[in-house]
């Protein structure tokens, strides 16, 4: 069987086991939709959670980004695993406590202001948007690979599968489908990842292997990695080169942004109880821990991997031959992923050798002249293939690269199809039938619901076809968003009686205004190329890149509202006891619809 | 159980539970992970040093334990002040 027909039927098989779960589950229990965490264990609880929250940046992009930069990407793992501490400390218990299903409700309520709500709702939609052109990048190389097709057609096939996955609807609500993506995710990351640390280190275990002996020269994995790319010019990878002030705001804005996204703090609605709430952040955690205590490992040893097939007589010896990449098969992957306008090699200097390395590097000038190389010859290699190349890189068995396949597409789908769901019901449940059109009917807001998720598609395609990064920096960007506008005023509504109406509203627009502003100015106006006025390289406030402003707005966001407050009329006693009895756990009923 | 005891002082109990969580949280991943980390160089761990393993594996960890302690020990109070669900 080739791989071709072994990558779909592994895609296949995993999409009828999501349906037939969602069809089996629907038959045993009609439960209301977005209540379909109630009664369920926090166990099955946090697996589910995890699912929804891991996407196409966990699992098709974030390895990638540390397997090319090291030790300075470590800020996509603390930050997206230390947001979980925030939610569990700081807003989960209380929210459940609150007992409504959405954060613009929420927002509506504690701040005794219908703008407020439809500001939250704003809020809320800039951040989901910019979210899933992040994902769409993931589904269009998922999709371009497995399809073996350019990654632009990948895209557009992509949006039409996740728009008829998104209107199927129901899947994404029930509890058990999602257990089993989370179960065909994970197996997919980590089984590649077992195989190629056995091969590297002999130990089964990933996290352990990437700070163990690498069996082949019997030096510290981590120490050969350094030795093979600081020879080839590339930064020492266990060092540290960006700014320390960079690296901590970007790790915070991750963090807050983690615990402002509101398809994640919605799960934490609708457990049965306050103590769970509370047990089901850390359950969620540890699902979510599997996986990104692998992907330092994968990350590493993929890159080892990369360095030591371009140069397989040693950095010191020649490099590998066009020829060989032609037709070895352990190079196939090389002729596939080119198919996808993802990799790509030019013998620049016509010696029939493909030469790997840092042309920017001055040291590495001196080697280059005399052997005659004209700059580096691997062209183009896109960090969000990484991951799903891996066990072709690593020369693993054809199943392996298609349930790969399956788990990618798995984390996109899930995700992506959840956030137009979000949107989805913001635009038609919160804004249309909330605030604009209260008499609608039940039919039209259904209606409007399809039109906005079809809407929310087209919107994040053609953003997506000039995307502002890699999948995970464009993720990385929805957050900063979330973190400048929903987490300071879920925080305030909780912590402080002070904060009022006024001061709240204008928190949230200050914090969302300045962020948008700062990432249009570094990445374009709507990511639109040549538009930008600064670059990341040489961003505005010293070394603060627009990755990482979120922290930057969240602040501007608190110290406005505190201003404002200050200013204004004081928070009404009725609201103050509200905030009272949201602080204890006694009383709480179960999650009520509006 | 005593139902008599302060909701002000529960409160107070758990927001400072809260900060020396979050003293914790911010230690060992903008501490230990990256701003401290030229401190720690001498401790070698496998082929580099310990910053970079709590940067990539040890933050998470610890992550974990501060979510399960946080959730124990707030169950536990919640008991004692009476304010737990029925």
């Amino acid at each position: 069987m080739d791989q071709f027909t072994l990558n779909l039927l592994f895609v296949g098989a995993s999409f009828a086991l999501y349906i037939g779960i969602a069809v089996w589950a629907r038959a045993g229990s009609t439960a209301e939709f977005y209540a379909a965490g109630r009664g369920v264990h926090p166990v099955t609880n946090g697996m589910a959670t995890a699912a929804d929250w891991m996407s196409a940046a966990s699992f098709i992009s974030m390895a990638g980004l540390i397997a090319f930069t090291g030790y300075d990407n470590s800020s996509f793992l603390m930050g997206w695993t230390g947001g979980y501490v925030l939610l569990a400390l700081l807003l989960a218990p209380y929210l459940r406590k609150f007992g409504k299903f959405t954060v613009s409700e929420f927002i509506g309520d504690r701040f005794y202001s219908p703008t407020a709500r439809m500001v939250a709702v704003i809020c809320l939609l800039v951040a989901s948007i910019t979210y899933v052109i992040g994902q769409m990048q993931g589904v269009g190389i998922a999709f371009g690979r497995f399809l073996e097709i350019d990654a632009f057609w990948g895209l557009l096939i992509g949006a039409c599968v996740v728009f008829a996955y998104a209107v199927f609807g129901g899947m994404k609500g029930v509890t058990y489908t999602q257990v089993a993506q989370y179960c065909v995710l994970i197996t997919a990351y980590t089984i590649p990842a077992i195989f190629i640390s056995l091969q590297l280190t002999g130990t089964p275990v990933p996290a352990l292997g990437l700070f163990g002996e690498h069996t082949a020269s019997g030096e510290p994995l981590l120490a050969k990695l350094n030795q093979i790319v600081t020879d080839l010019g590339f930064n020492e990878y266990t060092a540290a080169h960006g700014s320390t002030i960079n690296m901590v705001l970007f790790t915070l804005s991750l963090m807050i942004g983690t615990a402002g996204l509101p398809h994640v703090i919605m799960r934490f609605f609708t457990v049965p109880r306050v103590s769970d709430a509370r047990w089901s952040a850390g359950w969620t955690l540890v699902f979510i821990a599997l996986l990104y205590l692998t992907a330092p490992a994968v990350g590493a040893m993929a890159r080892l991997n990369i360095s030591e097939l371009m140069w397989p007589n040693g950095t010191d010896g020649e490099a590998v031959s066009v020829e060989q990449i032609e037709s070895d098969p352990e190079y196939a992957w090389m002729a596939t992923w080119q198919k996808t306008g993802l990799l790509g090699w030019e013998d620049k200097n016509g010696d029939g050798r493909i030469q790997y390395y840092n042309d920017a590097n001055e040291e590495l000038q001196e080697r280059a002249t005399a052997n005659g190389w004209e700059g580096n010859e691997l062209t183009n290699f896109n960090r969000d293939i990484l991951v799903l190349a891996n066990p072709e890189i690593a020369n693993l068995p054809g199943w392996v690269i298609g349930l790969v396949a399956a788990g990618g597409l798995a984390a996109a789908l899930s995700t992506a199809a959840g956030l137009l769901l979000a949107i989805s019901s913001a635009v038609s449940h919160d804004l249309l039938k909330g605030q604009l059109t209260p008499n609608m009917s039940e039919k039209s807001e259904l209606l409007a619901a399809r039109i906005s998720m079809a809407a929310a598609i087209v919107v994040a395609v053609l953003l997506g076809l000039n995307p502002p990064g890699f999948a995970a920096q464009t993720v990385a960007l929805a957050f900063g968003l979330a973190a400048a506008s929903i987490f300071p005023a879920l925080m305030m509504g909780i912590f402080s009686t002070r904060i009022n109406n006024v001061g709240a509203v204008a928190g949230m627009l200050a914090g969302l205004v300045v962020t948008l502003l700062y990432i249009f100015l570094h990445k374009g106006w709507f990511f639109i190329p040549d538009t930008n006025t600064f670059t990341d390289a040489n961003p505005l406030l010293g070394p603060v890149q627009s990755t990482s402003f979120g922290a930057i707005g969240a602040a501007v966001n608190f110290a406005v509202a505190f201003v404002v407050s200050g200013m204004t009329k004081e928070t009404p006693q009725e609201i103050k006891d509200l905030v009272e009895s949201v602080r204890v756990p006694r009383g709480a009923g179960t999650a009520v619809d509006h | 159980m005593s139902e008599n005891k302060d909701p002000r002082e529960y409160w107070a109990a758990n927001v400072r539970l809260i900060l020396i969580s979050l003293v914790i949280w911010a230690v060992v991943s903008f501490g230990f992970g990256i701003v401290l980390r030229p401190l720690l160089a001498g401790i070698s761990v496998g082929g580099t040093d310990l910053g970079f393993w709590f940067a990539q594996q040890g933050s998470i960890l610890v992550f974990l334990v501060l979510i399960f302690f946080y959730a124990w020990r707030m169950n536990r109070l919640d008991r004692e002040y009476g304010v737990d669900e029925e």
